[in-house]
């Protein structure tokens, strides 16, 4: 066990699953993952290139993924606004990219799990707890890349980001084999006959099969409809004869986790459902969970975007109320007082008893 | 009028090494096969065909990307720089070039460029430089020369209203990182040739490790400028070849403005002009 940042911990599990290019541009509260990055791929026969800007990171790393290498970009949710049109057609060339997203409270769910790009993609998004839970997340992280040639966004935050936690990072290694990457350049196959095409378009080299851009965006559109089939992951306690049931993810759903086993110790019937896969949404699990239940709370850090996912599982079974809200610290990047177990609590409480819900706590404002 | 019956004669294997076929479906009177052909016959003689990675952006010229025997990554409108980078980053003993039109680096993508020459990145970035859109049917880029009709420049650029062009050669010249840089040509047989050294000087560069190279090459594009395709060599030598000055703009670290290039250009002119008086050039 060490004493590590979680930015650091990330870095290194990273680089434990193999991952030997990243590509970022400075932004809190992503930065210090960019410096462990650039501190620790020189070491590892690896590249770190602090990039001119989001758009340039993620197209080196668009290129380095082509040459069959593994391959990270990451920034906060501002950066990867930046970086969508790439995503979008990196997802249709099927490279394997992993991307992190430090972001500022839980503000990015839409851009996560619907993308800011153009055209119908999308993106394992895995969200860990915890800095354990994140090491062992970004190993999944690159294998669920590999194992579909789709990109996999792993939904950090601040919190995660900056807290310093004792951790093992040892490489895991996942059930299953992973596709060879026939389609990886590495420039030999020139003049052949049988030089090979990276490409989002759907075409092929001249002379051969090629799908046509219809054909190739209905495969992919398979692809993912499978991914959601068979991808999802999540944690539930208590939800079998639960009143309130309350979903969150992140760090908040570990927040929220503690809360209902506290008021569960007292007696009230509540459950929670953490979702660990923001998509594909484990839509089933909130079904089951809002089976029997009275009300369904969603506790998230922005102005409510996962209760979306929610309702769609919940499907009318009960009430869907947001006890969550925006809160950050003054600089705006930071944890804001929302994120307290006490002040959870109350809120939980308060749906749990159908009782008003208290007023949002303000941050202090100096800065 | 009589007609008399041609019979045409196959006078020899015309397809370059590194095509997968001769059908394109460029314009007539485009100058972009004439470009591409001098970069893939230049990897060809310098024996790089099996350690070539080419990266392709997005114009008329992606075609190419479906018809080019190399390794090849297609890249966004704009963004082929950093996707090369990538690439060479992870192959430092490959070969990397990018191919891309006015549009795509001068305007969407020009940070992208000058980053990877400024950073001294070891690979060869190709300009297919015809001064439009091309692909969108004729319309003013950074590259349009003043007073040039486009579809959104009607009466020609107006350098009050629409700014003035961006000479990139010269630009990327200036900067530390970028080891050769070269402005070619395909309007008539000389230039073809003279740009097909610049090609292999260029990738001689990038295999020596010296770092950034460039190959800017003026390209005809008849339809997008609105003229007879049989007019497109002179216009493209009055309009884009008067600003955008042929000639290498940096070889082994010395700078020679566009004034030095003109020059040049008038003596190597007298001296073809007295080569063709005695009968034959010697290229």
């Amino acid at each position: 066990m060490k004493l590590m940042e979680g930015s650091e911990a990330i870095a290194e599990a990273a680089i434990a699953a193999g991952c030997r290019f990243f590509a970022g541009y400075p932004m809190t509260p992503f930065t210090e993952l960019l410096e462990h990055f650039a501190k620790r791929l020189p070491d590892e026969g690896g590249v770190c290139i602090n990039a001119e800007s989001e758009l340039e990171a993620a197209g080196m790393a668009w290129g380095a993924l082509a040459t069959g290498a593994r391959a990270a970009t990451g920034s906060t949710g501002q950066g990867l606004s930046l970086m969508q049109e790439s995503f979008s057609e990196i997802t249709l060339a099927e490279l394997p990219l992993v991307i992190f997203n430090m972001a500022r409270g839980q503000q990015d769910y839409y851009q996560s799990t619907r993308g800011g790009g153009h055209g119908d993609y999308r993106h394992i998004v895995l969200a860990p707890m915890d800095i354990p839970e994140a090491v062992e997340l970004t190993q999944l992280a690159f294998h669920l890349a590999d194992k579909w040639r789709n990109p996999v966004l792993v939904y950090g935050d601040y919190l995660l980001a900056h807290t310093h936690e004792a951790v093992d990072v040892n490489p895991i290694v996942f059930d299953g084999a992973l596709p060879e990457k026939d389609w990886a350049l590495d420039g030999s196959l020139g003049g052949t006959g049988q030089s090979r095409l990276v490409s989002p378009l759907g075409f092929e080299k001249s002379g051969r099969e090629s799908p046509g851009i219809e054909a190739h965006l209905r495969r992919i559109s398979a692809k993912h409809a499978e991914i959601s089939a068979t991808e999802v992951r999540v944690e539930s306690g208590y939800c079998d004869d639960a009143e309130t049931v309350i979903v969150a993810f992140g760090p908040p759903g570990k927040f929220v986790r503690y809360v209902v086993a506290q008021l569960r110790a007292e007696g009230e019937k509540v459950g929670y459902v953490r979702p660990i896969t923001l998509w594909p949404f484990p839509t089933e699990a909130v079904a089951a969970a809002a089976d029997g239940a009275t009300r369904v709370g969603v506790f998230e850090l922005c102005a409510g975007q996962m209760i979306d996912d929610v309702r769609l599982g919940v499907l009318g079974r009960a009430p869907v109320v947001g006890i969550g809200g925006i809160s950050t610290d003054a600089s705006g990047f930071g944890v804001g007082p929302l994120l307290d177990v006490e002040i959870i609590r109350e809120r939980v409480f308060a749906l749990h008893r159908d009782l008003p819900l208290p007023s949002l706590p303000d941050n202090d404002r100096s800065f | 009028m009589t007609s008399t019956n041609t019979e045409l004669k196959v006078i020899g294997q015309q397809l370059p090494d590194l095509l997968l076929t001769a059908h394109h479906h460029m314009c007539p009177g485009c100058g972009e096969p004439l470009a591409l052909r001098g970069c893939l016959e230049s990897i060809s003689d310098l024996g790089l065909s099996q350690r070539t990675i080419a990266v392709a952006g997005i114009g008329c010229y992606t075609s190419f990307s479906m018809t080019t025997d190399l390794d090849l990554v297609q890249a966004l409108h704009g963004r082929a720089p950093s996707v090369a980078t990538g690439v060479k980053r992870m192959l430092p003993d490959s070969i990397v070039y990018t191919l891309q039109g006015d549009g795509d680096m001068v305007n969407e993508g020009l940070q992208e460029v000058l980053h990877a020459a400024a950073r001294g990145e070891n690979i060869t970035c190709v300009l297919l430089n015809n001064g439009v859109f091309g692909e969108t049917g004729g319309h003013m880029t950074a590259t349009t020369v003043l007073g040039q009709r486009t579809k959104n420049s009607l009466e020609g650029r107006d350098p009050t209203y629409h700014g003035f062009p961006i000479l990139i050669g010269d630009l990327i010249a200036q900067l530390e990182g970028a080891a050769y840089v070269a402005r070619g040509s395909v309007h008539n047989a000389g230039s073809v040739a003279r740009t097909a050294k610049m090609f292999r000087r260029a990738f001689e560069v990038q295999m020596r490790g010296e770092g950034f190279s460039f190959v800017e090459v003026l390209t005809m594009c008849p339809t997008g400028w609105f003229i007879p395709t049989i007019e497109g060599p002179q216009y493209m030598q009055d309009t884009l070849g008067e600003v955008h000055i042929m000639g290498e703009l940096k070889v082994d670290g010395v700078i020679h403005t566009t004034d030095e290039l003109h020059a040049q250009n008038v003596l190597k002119a007298a001296e073809m002009e007295k080569a063709l008086a005695r009968g034959g050039i010697d290229t």
